[in-house]
């Protein structure tokens, strides 16, 4: 990664800190630190899939989504309707409910995971869809009004959530979604399970992403970021390129959001603020080092750090005035802390590499090998006349 | 117009003397019709000069043979294909390469991915070729890799392959561009003003570029240019627009020596 000292400080604070906290609460329990570290690393690597679709959209191909959260719930909601069971009481109303249909398989018990399968993959292709049709609409807008326009969706859509409780029940959201794997293991060890499997997918998409993005694919997008008109020039056709890299942005979200569903088992649209589900991404992303996907992880682990070390301080013994004020202090915090960084490192924690294709790296270490040599042997062989 | 007088060299079978013809090319933004029924042509294996007075229509002209601009009306006939109201992305593929005036450098990637970036045919270019055939890939882009080198060799950038392109000097960002042009495999470049703010040393070298480029490797150039004495050095035919149309056609000696030309940039007075 990068051997910068002040991301490396910062790091370690955030982790000294999820560390110390629970072990002072709990008065030197091991366990308290590890019953909380494992739930807290999960959603850091939920969220970082999310931060990393926003970087594909965002950091590489330059286009300014300010509606992440309609991403985010379309993948948590599509997630939980594929595999939650159908509604059965008149106090609870959603459309699907495929859980039982979709095990259709023989397979080692397929109830415990081929719903999950494909609650993923619906997930991926409806925020995917989504994407699609407001790129159709609204990609060839500039950046400012395209990044309204996206607010703008996100909030109908939040608002068809609230409103149309025939859909995902309205207000009181959708409880019970089922875990993959759950009846496997036991509940204890489960936690831990479903840790190792968010761990895997944020691994799986990362390396799908630095591949994709070392590349010449990645290249143009990274060339619309800079200068449409220059890739325009250049005989490549840039709304086309601009749909790839937003859609597949989205999809990636909605990843995102379909295990952020399976994680806390209970989605409301209220969940889905702009604020949680879309500022405090960027938020991320930005501070993380845009362009950068292990800048995005970076940020991500940061910024939802000091997400749980405020909620942490409920637990200790601090006076009433504080304690009630602690999630607008969390608030305050996070946007002290990305003035700060942005200030000292407007790049991110993690900058941006310079040469981004993995082959042209290649060549280039090649022929600096190349030329060392070049450059070494005639001063070798030359006779030493002065010493 | 009537002049498509057919010349012996470089016209081979069943191709037109012209590569370039524009017919009747009208742009109107609003009320100003900055391009008015335009017509002229490029021949082939020509270094063209394009001039005339700020406002004349050079730029606009440029735009709309490239496809940044959809023209009102008229027609653009690149090597006997009509490419009017193309996107530029199609044209630029076909071999009509342009340049921009202003240097236009992508600062945040190195000089060496400035050039790689512009290839044409890059199987790379599909994600999915990327994730399940890099083999392929990275064959294709060994290729284009060391045809960027040999650009940068050329146009003496080498020394800076890796090197941010915003860090560049104004020169150097000029020969950036024209080496940019160069990997698209060009059989027409429109250069906008390759002159504009560059010193003597560097401008005898772009010159050297232009008339090699175009004499040895065949690619006709279509230059504008307010220079006057690089215009005489280096273009014939040059034409001449004036209030969005082309006013006349000559070699350097007699465009400059035409009664309405000086009139165009003197505005009537000396009449």
């Amino acid at each position: 990664m990068n051997g910068s000292k002040s991301t490396t400080m910062i790091v370690a604070a955030v982790t000294a800190a999820m560390i110390l906290l629970p072990l002072l609460h709990s008065g030197g329990s091991v366990s308290a630190v590890v019953n909380f570290l494992a739930p807290f690393v999960t959603t850091v690597a939920v969220l970082a899939v999310i931060a990393i679709g926003l970087n594909v959209q965002w950091g590489y191909t330059g286009i300014f989504n300010f509606g992440v959260v309609a991403f985010f719930m379309v993948g948590a909601f599509v997630a939980a309707i594929v595999t939650k069971q159908p509604a059965d009481s008149e106090f609870v109303q959603y459309v699907g409910g495929f859980g039982d249909r979709l095990a259709f398989l023989p397979v080692l018990d397929s109830q415990e995971w081929l719903p999950f399968v494909f609650g993923v993959l619906a997930a991926a292709l409806a925020a995917a869809l989504l994407a699609l049709l407001l790129a159709l609409a609204a990609l060839r807008l500039r950046e400012d009004y395209l990044a309204i326009t996206t607010i703008g969706v996100a909030e109908v859509l939040r608002r068809v959530t609230i409103e149309e409780a025939w859909l995902v029940n309205g207000t009181r959201g959708l409880t019970g979604i089922p875990r993959p794997f759950a009846g496997w293991f036991d509940a204890g060890v489960y936690k831990f399970v479903f840790l190792l499997l968010a761990l895997a997918v944020l691994a799986v998409v990362y390396l799908l992403v630095e591949r994709g993005i070392s590349s010449p694919w990645g290249r143009v997008l990274r060339a619309l970021r800079e200068d449409e008109d220059v890739v325009a020039a250049s005989g490549k056709n840039v709304f086309a390129f601009k749909v790839e890299g937003f859609v597949l942005g989205a999809a990636l979200m909605g990843v995102g959001g379909a295990f952020y569903a399976f994680q806390q088992g209970t989605v409301s649209p209220e969940t889905f603020t702009h604020f949680f589900g879309t500022f405090i991404i960027w938020a991320m992303l930005v501070l993380g080092g845009s362009g950068n996907n292990a800048g995005a992880i970076v940020g991500t682990y940061v910024i939802w750090g000091f997400w749980s070390i405020t909620l942490q301080l409920q637990g200790f013994d601090l006076p009433v005035f504080v304690v009630d004020r602690i999630s607008f202090f969390r608030d305050f915090l996070i946007g002290a802390l990305i003035v700060v960084v942005l200030l000292a490192r407007p790049q991110g924690l993690v900058p941006e590499r310079a040469r981004v294709s993995r082959w042209l790296e290649r060549r280039v270490r090649e022929l600096q090998q190349q030329g060392a040599k070049r450059e070494a042997t005639p001063v070798e062989s030359a006779p030493r006349t002065a010493e | 117009m009537t002049a498509t007088a057919q010349s012996a060299a470089g016209a081979g079978a069943g191709q037109s003397d012209a590569i370039l013809e524009v017919l009747h090319l009208t742009r109107a933004f609003g009320g100003v019709t900055a391009v008015n029924d335009c017509s002229f042509q490029v021949r082939r294996g020509t270094i063209t000069g394009l001039i005339g007075p700020n406002g004349a229509g050079k730029t606009t002209a440029f735009n709309l043979i490239s496809g940044f601009l959809k023209p009102t009306s008229g027609t653009v006939i690149f090597d006997g294909e009509r490419i009017d109201g193309q996107p530029p992305h199609v044209i630029a593929r076909k071999g009509l390469v342009r340049t921009f005036q202003i240097p236009r450098p992508l600062g945040a990637m190195t000089v060496l991915e400035n050039l790689v970036l512009v290839s044409a045919g890059q199987e790379g270019e599909r994600v999915w070729n990327v994730w399940f055939r890099p083999g392929r890939v990275g064959q294709r882009e060994r290729e284009i890799i060391d045809r960027a080198l040999a650009v940068l060799e050329y146009v003496d950038l080498i020394h800076l392959r890796d090197e941010y392109a915003a860090n560049l000097s104004g020169g150097q960002k000029k020969l950036l561009e024209l080496a940019r042009a160069l990997m698209a495999e060009p059989r027409l470049i429109l250069l906008d003003e390759p002159g504009a703010g560059v010193n003597r040393t560097l401008l005898r070298r772009l010159v050297g570029y232009i008339e090699e480029l175009c004499f040895a490797r065949g690619i006709t150039m279509f230059i504008i240019e307010h220079d006057m004495d690089l215009v005489a050095r280096l273009c014939n035919p040059v034409i001449v627009m004036s209030e969005g149309t082309r006013l006349t056609e000559g070699t350097p000696e007699e465009v400059r020596n035409n009664p309405a030309v000086l009139e165009a940039y003197l505005g009537g007075q000396y009449r």
